[in-house]
């Protein structure tokens, strides 16, 4: 379970969190939506501390996150985040980039992190790439690969932000086929994105950032078909 | 002019002195590398005002010419701490002032190529990676410093020749490698373009298949 409790978080003067509070269950599928600059990215970040808060509390099965004593390089195995770009470790083949955390932050054998590293590959559709330097494979490839490169480190959440933005039209399809395919195993994901026929097919709940707070959430049936705060409404006019 | 006097005791005496380059050489590189990763990486880590005082002393190392830096190291190291040592025939003080004062040259100039290979790295891979649970020591290993390695290889290449070129300063204090060799071989035997040319060719020898490795490994590293 991840617990937000109340968070802020500033860069400099701006605030960015204003106050998030949100929990999120096992086997829970959120997505995040929301304007540019809302804060939805810096959530994430904060989720799996990257970025110290100002106040508050997030705990990740009761964890809490920014405490001093938490071990962050422990406590991220469990969290896998993806990102709108896919930053792939170009001087590793897409085998060796899925291998490199298993053997490293678990000390995995190199022949059980090649075990892990190829079924994970296998299960997003990479099967075929193993020894292929990523920068020779397509952005939907390469973004398919970041996702199995986190999967392999057998995560029990899933952050992923705006990973399909950064693709060409044609390849958004096969990500989200992806993601689908994780949210139907029972994956707890958080997604942030703006592909909102996608957020109304996988969600349980929807949650909607304006400003550096989160406006509404709700599932995606009452976000979408009957959305109670004005900037969400305006906010789904617009990208509509 | 290949009607020369040169004997082939000449000739060993001559390579002798290429020995001592390229000893005093690969122990300024070795050791002015390691400091280097160390103080590049220091300084990349802590940023430019923490390490304004190391950047300042390098700076300095970089800035004062080579034989000024040895003379005064030599004569620091001979009359203010007192330590002459002479053996087998040859001056083990100036050696150890050239290999200390070159390592320092080397680890300046290879600081500064260190900090541009890591700083070449792109955070968000860095990010990535160490979202992945990596530790800081197990991301700048087995992500940065391979990256890095391969911005900073051309640049290190070329400091490592430039060093070994350079060594032939410590003539300055004593130490008798390539050039002095030669210089002396010159005043006897009088014959100066044929001895410079052999002497070239020496430095050539050395140089070349550090050259050819470098652009090896450059070839071997491109991201197919
Ligand atoms: N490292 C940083 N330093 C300073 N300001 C930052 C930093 N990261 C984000 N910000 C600012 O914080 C605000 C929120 O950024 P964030 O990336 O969380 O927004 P977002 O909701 O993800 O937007 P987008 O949809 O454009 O990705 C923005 O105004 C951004 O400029
Ligand atoms: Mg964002």
């Amino acid at each position: 379970m991840i617990e937000i409790e109340n968070v802020r978080k500033s860069f400099g003067a701006l605030e960015v969190l204003k106050g998030i509070d949100l929990t999120v269950a096992k086997g829970e599928v959120l997505t995040v939506i929301g304007g540019s600059g809302s804060g939805k990215s810096t959530l994430l970040t904060c989720i799996n501390g990257l970025e110290p808060i100002n106040s508050g509390r997030i705990k990740v099965d009761g964890t809490e996150v920014h405490a001093k004593s938490t071990d962050l390089n422990k406590l991220r195995q469990k969290i896998g985040i993806v990102f709108q770009q896919w930053n792939a470790f170009p001087h590793l083949t897409v085998l060796e980039n899925v291998m490199l955390a298993p053997r490293k932050a678990l000390g995995m054998t190199k022949a059980q992190a090649e075990e892990v590293a190829v079924k994970q590959l296998t299960h997003v559709g990479l099967a075929e790439k193993l020894s292929v330097y990523p920068t020779r494979m397509s952005g939907g490839q390469q973004q398919r690969m970041a996702i199995a490169r986190a999967l392999a480190m057998s995560p029990t959440y899933m952050l992923f932000d705006e990973v399909t933005s950064a693709l060409d039209p044609m390849l958004v399809g096969e990500v989200l086929d992806t993601l689908r395919l994780l949210a139907s195993e029972g994956m707890t994901m958080i997604c942030v994105t703006h592909e909102m026929k996608f957020a109304r097919e996988v969600s349980d709940r929807v949650a909607f950032f304006h400003q550096g707070v989160m406006a509404e959430i709700a599932p995606p049936d009452r976000l979408f078909g009957a959305p109670q705060h004005l900037e969400t409404q305006k906010f789904l006019a617009a990208t509509h | 002019m290949f009607d020369t006097a040169l004997t082939m005791n000449d000739l060993i005496f001559l390579a002798k002195g290429a020995g001592i380059t390229l000893i005093v050489t690969a122990i300024a590189v070795f050791f002015g590398t390691i400091l280097g990763v160390i103080f590049g990486v220091f300084r990349f880590q802590v940023g430019p005002i923490w390490a304004a005082p190391l950047t300042f002393v390098l700076d300095v190392f970089r800035s004062i010419p080579l034989l000024i830096q040895l003379v005064l190291a030599n004569a620091f190291v001979t009359t203010v701490l007192g330590w002459r040592v002479t053996g087998f025939s040859w001056n083990v003080t100036g050696f150890v002032v050239a290999c200390g004062v070159l390592s320092l040259y080397t680890a300046a100039y290879c600081s500064e190529i260190v900090r541009g290979g890591v700083e070449a790295v792109p955070p968000n891979l860095r990010r990535a990676a160490r979202s992945l649970g990596l530790s800081w020591g197990q991301e700048m290993t087995s992500v940065t410093a391979p990256m890095a390695v391969r911005v900073a290889l051309p640049s290190w290449i070329g400091l490592s020749l430039g060093v070994m070129k350079d060594s032939s300063l410590v003539f300055i204090i004593g130490v008798v490698e390539l050039l002095r060799s030669t210089q002396v071989l010159i005043t006897r035997l009088q014959e100066p373009l044929f001895l410079l040319m052999v002497c070239g060719a020496f430095y050539f020898l050395i140089s070349f298949p550090i050259a050819r490795f470098g652009g090896y490994l450059e070839r071997r590293w491109t991201y197919d």
